[in-house]
This record gives structure tokens, C-alpha cells and sequence, in this order.
């Protein structure tokens, strides 16, 4: 099936498709160069798109307006209800507005710096083009997007960038956009044109002469297994932070289907870049289920800081002082002070790391030690309390719902956690994976971010995806399959795919043992976190990879199951998601150990530079490390492929 | 501390329901509600009987999964919050806690504390959109919006569709929801193109679904997490009356 | 079905039924109560009677009055169809309930209150309507209105002394007890009813809607039902010469 990778004895190389040409042309010239499917023909093909968040619905939407019928699936009750819901900044767009130098070359260009340079020139540049017409599309459905008195739109700052190019809806963005391409959606479901399958979840890819065909899906109520056929199948499913059991990442957003069309014969790509994002509230016991981000949008105003000393932090910790108590040159305000230019408004990957290097050195200031303040008082001082609560008045709530404490009073305490998954799927210049007909859309795939994202690109590059990406490139491959070139459901492919998932639902049902899904999960994510988080060094990544083989096979004998197969079961959906889980932890792991270097959310200590900072290895690992399944207990096997840089000069990041 | 859960327990659609009681010792008052049905829910995997069923998803107020009606109110005592925002520092040691689903003839229980709100996603399809094609839109500063419309269009337009108004309301009216949508778009020059149609057909559909009418007692508004006004319900009715008086729909 | 009958078939339309027929029965109730008010004057009844007679005779009131009478009909049966409606939208109740903490209990009771409002308009103009009509009402063996409606002459002119059958009427303690228990129902119905009639015709704003809140509150909740109240307790203790 992978016809397409040209096995040699080292490894194949990838093609990425990226056309020839200079980089701001690349895109129109092949928009060019694809083949159209003429209208009358659109009502013809099917596609099947799985996931309703940014990606999802604004790609359903969007080929349902061109005239193809489309099967949208979530595992959600509604569409509505996707995680790109919880995104809370912005949104990126080159669009300047606000007249500070902004260009789609100034976004590309930090995108990429950002990215820590492991991302395709081709793609990031394309993001930066079509990330005005975003915006525009937007406005259009009715985003009621933040504004300036005159009417016109409001930006703002965000993290490794200088300009302000960020749009937003307070702090309820993504909200905001998700509701947006849930409308076009719902409009085009009156339509007739795309038929919605809510609190349904796919559980394995059907492949059949070399072409994804279809999907096998359990009806989340009945408990029924369906098949699903079509010309194409588009994975717009989100990423797998929850594989460290705690994050950002809503309850149920998984891995599964990226995981299961993996073991069917598509690439998983980086899958250890993973984000931790640097403000979020502290886990505060061990009955925690997940954390609550904090937008960075927090920082163009909140000032990060910790005691300067470990017996100032002590007494913090016992409660013996308060922060307020803390004079201000026994304070460390260590992002402004190592990077002078970019201060508080440093990428993700830094800001995290430095949060995490203070705490370990005693300086942290919550009971765990695991916690830096964000502290809004200077920002009250200059603008008033009225203007502060304007920006963040509804994440000051949040905040104060959660934690207790009052953050117009108190500093807010914070430590990072993981948010985003820059790893996913591999995808080619068209979103194709390596499996013809399969496509992966937003954080599913592996291309846009590289090593690090961006605060206010995910929604950006989901909305990109959907509403200008695919509607243009999937149309090249059906044209090329033609109307014809697809099977019934009741083809044996389905049949057998079909009969696997049953049996492996039935396998998990039939182990009755003492431990639930949760407690193997919460032990993947300890594993996860430790070992492959922040900080990686060989030796621990060696280790966990040990522990998760261990934890995999105690899984198959010792996991229970309550209720039964044919029921709404959410145990039996939580185990079948974390045997996945499980299993990617284990390529993550191999991933972060093949990677001899450290570049943006990837840290090895080994390869750090004096200061501590990120140490990249261009010679040896500049390209994309895409991982072919090779069956149960195989190690996988790693393809390559070179990222070429013909625009940026490959430099080391700094932010100072 | 320690917690008395009288909890709705049915199997199915088809199957009748009842309240079942369960204690709980050891409860954090950190805890957010639904983490203490976690831990509810592992005791019981232990015990080798089902979880309780119950939908969450973001666990940070706005996807608008978690329904749970919490000692006679949607999620439970604290306003302006979502059950999975709640803490249990909002109750007392040895409190009795009654948990039951959404109760409405268009919202019917699927198992335990899940019910199929499917009826909202046909009340937006019928009309709670603009109607524009990918591609197709002008510069995004060609409309120029004044700051305070803007703001009103978000004030309405950041429902979860969580489904509390519906709960919360003796006639189990939807009216809120609706109102969000409509008035959302009504105020924004985009959504003007449609709007009469838009809350014609969505107050059809609102019917259709076998939601009740509004009787203005403002419980829908106290119980909504995200405390959307009453003044969108009077924007519905003055859009919905003055269209069904003015437009040229059937 | 025609726009007209899609529209009353909905559920808003049915509110704006109940919406129009409600605002006039208020502003029925000014023009009532400022008749009335003329029971207060000294007079022995004279301005009261000559406003009866004004009233039972005008052809223009005469109209208004039976648009008053198909008003009261309408909203009360409309109110019925939405009952039974928003009953049928809840089937299972919920077990255990706390809609204190989100409405007030006179929005959530307006239809224990329009009955006991409908029950009190049926007595009271059998009481009054019927007697001014048709002769006098006879309750459990007893007269409970003046035997007969007595005449009275004012500038020669005869006409009937609706003052005398109120005055009657208003000596029973039973049945001012029962005027004023209806009108404290009166009082909450109107208390939400006001406010809510703007409401449902989406006449809100936050200009004008604190005017609609205190009249509402004020004028139709207190001051309207306080002063038709007086009226039955007046008479009884002038006519029990206990205060008067």
C-alpha cells in the first residue's frame, strides 16, 4: 500500500509536493495546476470528513458549497461542541491593519523562526496568504469580532511576534469561530448536502486497492458498528495531547482515529513535538482531570515572576508570606530580564521552559513549588482596573472560579501544561497523506508549526485547511479517481474492518480485570510528563519506553470494562481510546530519542546551549521524521523527509 | 468532606429511571463537581457496577457538554457558572446532593444524565446562519461595525448551547437559546439580509421541537452560565412579529 | 395555512394574543377605576350612578365593552392552550426542583392567578353587571343584591341607583374579603403581567423600560388594586359605621 514511498535499503524519501518556483508564487501557480471537477460532477463524489472542530467543519462546509456530499462525523453530541471551542486568544492574519510593519512575509517568516525551523517553507508561506482571506470569511458569517470605536477591527500582541496582527472576540475566540464554521455547516446540513453523524466516533480506516475507501464507525447510543464508504476521507480530528492524560485538550479529544488510519498504512510525523503551553493554572491535587489554560494573550499585560531567592520562595510556599509582601528587587522577572527585547512576550516552548527551570530551582511558588506568578498589578497601575477587566474581565472569572483567588488582587499563579500537538499525521503540499484519498486537516497533521506553534496560529491554520486549502486540492485527486472509482459497503474491505473492530471491543470487554481505562491513563500521562515533556534526555526516554511496553501488556490482561458493547458506554470509548494512547506514547518516546537535538517544544538536555537554550542539529536533522507502522510489538519504521529552506537563512532563534 | 448523592440512574430511553443514593467520603473542596463524579465513577468500576453516564467534555465552561440539574437548579447553586466550573467549596460537609438530567419532552434522556439536545443543532440549521459561500466575502474592514454593536452581537452570540435555559424554565421553553441566535445576527450588519426569515424559520423549528413558550420569568437568564439578557428574547419577538407582519414569507 | 393562522398557531404568536388582550384589560382597568373612584365622593352615590348610566349607555362604550368582555375570553382560554402546552413540553418532572432561586413566584403562578382573577370577574359582574341588567342575584335562599334595582331621580331625570346595590353588597364581610383577597391576586398578576405584556411584543429598552417596570411594579402591581380594594372596605365600615 505504500506504493508511494519507494522503499530503499535506508529508508524512503518523502515527497512533499511543495511546487517549484519562488516562494510567494508557489501557491497561485499550483491553485493553477490542480484539475477542477466541473459543477455538474461535484454531486457525484462523496467525502467523508471526521471531526467537526475548526478543520472539520469549515472543510465539510466548504465542499458541501462546491456541490460534493459530504458525511461530517464527531463523537461529540453536536458539531458545536469541538475543542477548538475552548481556544481563547485569537486568531492570526497578516492583514495589517494596524500599520506596524505586518506582512504576510513577516508572518511566514516568524511562523517559521517560531516553528524553530522544522516546518515546510511551501506550506507556511501559504497559511500567511490565505490567513487574510480567513478573516474576511469570518466577518462575513457574523464573527463578532473585538473593535475599535470607528467600527474598524481591533488586534493584539501575541507571543513571537512584534506586530500586532492578532484578531479576537474577547477571550472566547475560538468559541466565536467554531460557532462560525458551525453555521456554514448547519446551512449546508438544511441544505441537504452534508448529512451530520453527532456522538458517533470512527474507530479504523478502510483501504482498498491502495485508496482510503471508507470508515468503520460505533454509533456512541446504539453501541452499533457502521461502515461509512466514500471517494475520500478527510481525518480533521485534533491532536493527542490527552496522551498525557493531564492538558488543555477537552476530555475527550483523542487519537484514535489518527491512530487506527496510522496502523492502516499512514505516516505519523514528529509525533514528539508536542506544545506545553506556559500559562496555565497548576494541577492542585491528584484527583485533577485536566487543566485549564490561561489565554497568552495574558501576557502583553501580566508580568511573569518568581522570588529571587529559594528562601523568599520557601516562605511563600509555607504561606508564611504573601506575594504582595515581596519587595520588588527580591523579585525576579525572568523573562524580561534574559530576553530584553521580546520580554513577556516570548514564544510558548521559552516561556515554558524558563518557568520550569525557575521551579526547579526552588524558586516555584505554589504548596507543589510548581508555579510562577503572572501578575497583573503593574498593568491596574498604568491602565486602571476598568480597561484590565475589559480584556480579560471573563478569564479573571474563570480564574477566580477555579482557583479561589482573586487575580485583580493577588498575582495569578501559573505553570505550563500541555496544550497542542505539532506532530500528526503526515501530509503532503495537498494535505494527502501517504495513503491516496486520506487527508488529515489542522492539528491532525504534522505540517504548519514545525517544533513549536505560535499563540494564534491553530485557529488559523484550522480555518486555512477547511475554507482555503482543500476545497482546491482534494478537487485534483477525485477528478483524477473520476465518480466511479469508489466500493460499496458491503465490499469484504468493509467487511473485515468491520469484524476487527468488533473483536477488538470484545477483547476488551472480555479481560474483566481490576484496573479502569482512567488509572491506566493517568499512569500513561505520569510516564508521558516525566519522562517525555518539558525536559527528555536518552536515558529517561529509554526507560519510558520500557515503562509503557510494560503498561501496554498489563493493559490486555488486567483492564475492566463495566456494561456491554451494544449500550452507551463511555468506559468502553475511554479504553478503546487509551489503548491507542498507549501505543502512540511508545512511537513518541522512539520519536524524542531519534531526535538528537533540541529544537522548540523538543528538549534534550544533552543538547542545550551554555545559557540553556534549544541547541538544533541542522546538519543531521533537518527533516520530517515520518513513522511507518510494521504491525503489533514491530518497531516502526522511520522515513525522511529533507525540509530544503530556499527563502530563511536557518539561524539560531533568539529572542533577546 | 463528606457528600450524600441522590442520583438519576436509567439504563436507557426505553427503560424507566430512578434515583439511586450514594455516599462519598474524602471529598476535596477543590474538586470540581464533575471530578468528584469521577471519583464516584471509578468507586463504582471498582465495585464492578456501571459509572454513572454523564456528558462533559472541556471541562472549562464552553464547549456546553455538562448538563446537570444540581439540587433543583441547572448546574447546581454558584450563577454564572457550568457544572464543570463548579467546585465543591460550593457545598457543605454532609450535604445531600440531588443530581438529575435535563428535563424536557425535546431534550429525552439517552442514559443517566445524558439527554440528546439534538433539537438545538435543528433549530440553528433552520436559520442560524449567514448565508455566504466560501470566497465570496469582502475585506473584513469594509464593514465597519461600531464597538458597542459589536459588543452586543458577542453578549448574545457566546451561548454554549448548554441547554440550562431549557432546563431551568417551568415551561421548558428554548426561547433563550433561540433569542441568542437571532439576536446575534440581528444586530450585525451581515446578518441583515436574513432576518426575517432567520426568526421565522427558527421559531418554527422551536415549536416543531416541543420546546414551551416564554412566560418571562427571567430563570432562564439567571441560570444561563454565560448570563445572556433578556433584552435578545424581546429582540426575538420584536424580529419574529415584526417579520410575520412585514415580510413577504409565507 | 395563511400567515395569519401560522402566526397565531405559534407560540409566540399566542404570547402576542395574550400580550394585547392583557395591555387592554389594563387599560380597561384605569377607565374602571377612575369611574369607581367617584364611590369615594360624598355624594351619596349621585356621581356614581350618573357615571353608570354613562356607561351602560354610550354607544361607543357599549362596543368597547364587549371587545372588553371577547378579551377576557380570549386570554383566558389562550392561557389555557399555553398551559397545556408548556405542561406537555416537561413531561417528567424533575424530583426535586428550586425555581425560587431564579424567578419570582407571582411569573411562575400567573395562571393559579388569572383563575382566581376569572372566578372573581364572573361574581362580580353577576354581582353588579347582571344586577345592572338584568335584576338581582340570589345566593344559598338569599338576596345578596338589593331586592330589586331601586331608582333614583336626579334633576328629574329616573335612572337606576347602581350605588344602593353596591353599597348592598359591600355590608357583607364575606364578600369583601372576597374583593380584597381577588385583589391582591389582581395586584401580583399585574405585577409580572404588565412587564411581560412589553416583553413579549419586544418593546424593551433600556430608556424606557425602568418607566414599564415602575409602572408595572407601582401603578398596576400596588396603587390600581390598593384603591379598587378601598372601595368594598370603605363602604363596610361606612355602612358599619365603624370609621366613617
Amino acid at each position: 500500500m505504500l506504493d508511494v514511498l519507494e522503499e530503499k535499503e535506508t529508508g524512503t524519501k518523502l515527497e512533499s509536493k511543495v511546487p517549484e518556483g519562488p516562494l510567494a508564487e508557489k501557491w497561485a501557480k499550483h491553485k493553477f495546476n490542480l484539475k477542477l471537477v466541473n459543477p455538474a460532477n461535484k454531486r457525484k463524489y462523496e467525502v467523508i470528513v471526521v471531526g467537526t472542530g475548526l478543520a472539520g467543519a469549515s472543510a465539510a462546509a466548504a465542499l458541501a458549497e462546491l456541490g460534493y456530499n459530504v458525511k461530517a462525523f464527531c463523537f461529540q453530541d453536536s458539531p458545536r461542541r469541538a475543542h477548538s471551542i475552548a481556544a481563547q486568544g485569537g486568531i492570526n492574519a497578516a492583514k495589517n491593519y494596524q500599520n506596524d510593519g505586518d506582512s504576510v512575509f513577516r508572518l511566514f517568516y516568524d511562523t517559521i523562526k517560531g516553528g524553530d525551523y522544522r516546518a515546510r517553507e511551501g506550506n507556511v508561506h501559504r497559511l500567511a496568504e490565505v490567513s487574510v482571506n480567513i478573516i474576511d470569511q469570518c466577518v462575513a458569517q457574523g464573527v463578532p469580532f473585538a473593535r475599535e470605536y470607528g467600527g474598524a477591527l481591533a488586534n493584539r500582541s501575541f507571543g513571537g511576534s512584534q506586530v500586532s496582527r492578532t484578531f479576537y472576540a474577547r477571550g472566547q475566540t475560538g468559541q466565536q469561530l467554531l460557532l462560525g464554521a458551525y453555521s456554514a455547516l448547519s446551512r449546508q446540513v438544511a441544505n441537504g448536502k452534508v448529512k451530520l453523524y453527532p456522538r458517533t466516533e470512527m474507530l479504523d480506516l478502510v483501504i482498498e486497492g491502495g485508496k482510503a475507501r471508507g470508515i468503520i464507525t460505533r454509533n456512541l447510543v446504539t453501541g452499533k458498528i457502521e461502515s461509512h464508504s466514500a471517494h475520500a476521507v478527510l481525518l480533521c480530528t485534533g491532536g493527542y495531547g490527552n496522551v498525557f492524560y493531564l492538558s488543555t485538550n477537552a476530555m475527550g479529544s483523542n487519537v484514535t482515529a489518527a491512530w487506527r488510519a496510522h496502523k492502516k498504512g499512514a505516516l505519523m510525523a514528529n509525533p514528539c513535538f508536542t506544545q506545553i503551553h506556559p500559562t496555565c493554572i497548576p494541577v492542585k491535587g491528584n484527583y485533577q482531570s485536566k487543566l485549564t489554560l490561561m489565554s497568552e494573550s495574558l501576557r502583553n499585560d501580566g508580568r511573569v515572576w518568581v522570588p529571587k531567592t529559594k528562601e523568599i520562595a520557601e516562605k511563600v510556599r509555607k504561606g508564611e508570606i504573601k506575594a504582595k509582601d515581596i519587595k520588588e528587587e527580591d523579585r525576579d522577572y525572568f523573562l524580561e530580564r534574559r530576553y530584553p527585547s521580546f520580554g513577556n512576550l516570548v514564544p510558548r516552548d521559552v516561556a515554558s521552559r524558563n518557568a520550569k527551570n525557575v521551579c526547579d530551582e526552588g524558586r516555584g511558588v505554589a504548596p507543589t513549588g510548581l508555579a510562577v506568578y503572572l501578575d497583573f498589578a503593574d498593568a491596574i497601575k498604568r491602565d486602571g482596573r476598568k480597561v484590565i477587566e475589559a480584556k480579560y474581565g471573563n478569564l479573571f472569572e474563570m480564574y477566580e472560579k477555579i482557583v479561589d483567588d482573586d487575580p485583580y488582587e493577588t498575582p495569578m499563579k501559573i505553570y505550563p501544561a500541555v496544550h497542542y500537538t505539532m506532530g500528526g499525521l503526515w501530509v503532503d503540499y495537498n494535505l494527502m497523506t501517504n495513503v491516496p484519498g486520506l487527508y488529515a486537516l489542522g492539528e491532525a497533521n504534522f505540517s504548519d508549526h514545525g517544533a513549536n506553534r505560535l499563540g494564534a496560529s491553530a485557529l488559523m491554520q484550522g480555518l486555512a485547511d477547511g475554507y482555503f486549502v482543500i476545497p482546491y486540492t482534494l478537487g485534483d485527486y477525485l477528478a483524477t479517481i473520476g465518480p466511479a472509482d469508489k466500493i460499496a459497503v458491503t465490499h469484504p474491505a468493509f467487511k473485515e474492518a468491520e469484524q476487527n473492530v468488533q473483536d477488538t471491543i470484545a477483547r476488551m470487554l472480555a479481560i474483566k480485570g481490576e484496573k479502569t481505562a482512567e488509572e491506566f491513563h493517568r499512569q500513561l500521562g505520569h510516564i508521558m510528563w516525566e519522562y517525555c515533556g518539558m525536559a527528555r534526555n536518552a536515558e529517561g526516554l529509554t526507560k519510558a519506553k520500557k515503562m509503557i511496553q510494560e503498561l501496554k501488556k498489563e493493559f490486555w490482561s488486567n483492564l475492566r470494562v463495566t456494561g456491554t458493547d451494544l449500550e452507551l458506554n463511555p468506559a468502553l470509548e475511554q479504553a478503546s481510546r487509551v489503548a491507542d494512547f498507549i501505543e502512540l506514547g511508545e512511537l513518541m518516546v522512539d520519536d524524542a530519542l531519534n531526535r538528537n537535538e533540541s529544537c522548540g517544544g523538543h528538549f534534550r538536555e544533552e543538547y542545550s546551549t551554555e545559557d540553556g537554550e534549544a541547541k538544533r542539529d541542522d546538519e543531521n536533522y533537518t527533516y520530517v521524521a515520518a513513522w511507518e507502522y510494521k504491525g503489533p510489538g514491530q518497531p516502526e519504521k522511520l522515513h525522511k523527509e529533507e525540509l530544503k529552506f530556499e527563502t530563511v537563512k536557518l539561524t539560531q532563534r533568539s529572542y533577546k | 468532606m463528606d457528600i450524600a448523592l441522590k442520583v438519576w440512574r436509567q439504563k436507557n430511553s426505553q427503560t424507566p429511571g430512578k434515583m439511586v443514593d450514594y455516599k462519598l467520603s474524602d471529598i476535596s473542596p477543590d474538586m470540581s463537581f464533575l471530578e468528584m463524579f469521577d471519583v464516584l465513577n471509578e468507586d463504582l468500576s471498582h465495585k464492578g457496577e456501571e459509572p454513572v453516564a454523564f456528558d462533559h467534555d472541556c471541562r472549562e465552561g464552553i464547549c456546553g457538554s455538562c448538563s446537570m440539574y444540581i439540587n433543583g437548579r441547572p448546574h447546581g447553586p454558584q450563577t454564572g457558572t457550568t457544572t464543570c466550573q463548579l467546585h465543591m467549596r460550593s457545598f457543605n460537609d454532609g450535604d445531600t446532593i440531588v443530581v438529575e438530567p435535563w428535563r424536557a419532552r425535546a431534550f429525552p434522556v439517552l442514559k443517566d444524565l445524558i439527554v440528546d439536545r439534538d433539537a438545538f443543532d435543528r433549530i440553528v440549521q433552520a436559520g442560524g446562519y449567514v448565508s455566504v459561500n466560501t470566497g465570496s466575502a469582502p475585506d473584513a474592514n469594509e464593514i465597519l461595525i461600531p464597538r458597542e454593536v459589536a459588543d452586543e452581537a458577542m453578549d448574545a452570540a457566546q451561548c454554549i448551547g448548554c441547554g440550562a435555559c431549557v432546563a431551568a424554565c417551568k415551561n421548558a421553553s428554548a426561547m433563550l437559546f433561540v433569542a441568542a441566535k437571532v439576536s446575534h445576527l440581528a444586530v450585525l450588519p451581515q446578518g441583515q439580509a436574513e432576518h426575517q426569515l432567520r426568526a421565522e424559520r427558527m421559531v418554527a423549528q422551536m415549536d416543531a421541537e416541543g420546546f414551551g413558550a416564554c412566560s418571562f420569568t427571567g430563570a432562564c437568564s439567571v441560570e444561563c452560565p454565560k448570563s445572556i439578557s433578556l433584552d435578545h428574547i424581546a429582540r426575538l419577538n420584536r424580529e419574529y412579529l415584526g417579520a410575520k407582519l412585514a415580510s413577504n414569507n409565507a | 395555512m395563511s400567515w395569519v393562522t401560522t402566526t397565531l398557531s405559534s407560540t409566540l404568536g399566542r404570547k402576542v394574543v395574550m400580550s394585547l388582550t392583557g395591555l387592554f384589560l389594563c387599560s380597561f382597568l384605569i377607565v374602571h377605576l377612575v369611574g369607581n373612584l367617584q364611590l369615594f365622593k360624598g355624594d351619596e352615590g349621585r356621581a356614581f350612578n350618573e357615571y353608570s348610566y354613562f356607561m351602560t349607555h354610550n354607544p361607543i362604550i357599549k362596543t368597547i365593552s364587549y371587545l372588553l368582555y371577547s378579551s377576557i375570553i380570549v386570554h383566558a382560554l389562550m392561557a389555557l392552550v399555553l398551559t397545556r402546552h408548556n405542561q406537555a413540553s416537561r413531561p417528567v418532572k424533575y424530583a426535586y426542583a428550586k425555581p425560587e432561586a431564579n424567578s419570582p413566584w407571582t411569573s411562575r403562578n400567573m395562571g393559579i392567578l388569572g383563575t382566581i382573577i376569572l372566578v372573581f370577574i364572573i361574581i362580580h359582574m353577576r354581582t353588579f353587571w347582571y344586577t345592572m341588567h338584568f335584576g338581582p342575584v340570589v345566593l344559598n335562599g338569599e338576596t345578596i343584591t338589593a331586592g330589586s334595582i331601586p331608582q333614583v331621580t336626579y334633576d328629574g331625570e329616573p335612572i337606576k341607583d347602581l350605588y344602593a346595590v353596591t353599597v348592598f353588597a359591600f355590608s357583607y364581610l364575606w364578600y369583601v374579603a372576597l374583593y380584597v383577597v381577588s385583589m391582591i391576586a389582581l395586584s401580583f398578576h399585574l405585577v409580572h403581567g404588565f412587564q411581560s405584556g412589553f416583553q413579549t411584543l419586544g418593546l424593551r429598552h433600556k430608556k424606557y423600560s425602568p418607566l414599564i417596570e415602575f409602572l408595572g411594579t407601582y401603578g398596576f402591581g400596588i396603587v390600581i388594586p390598593a384603591l379598587f380594594a378601598a372601595m368594598p372596605v370603605y363602604i363596610y365600615l361606612k355602612a358599619h359605621h365603624i370609621l366613617f
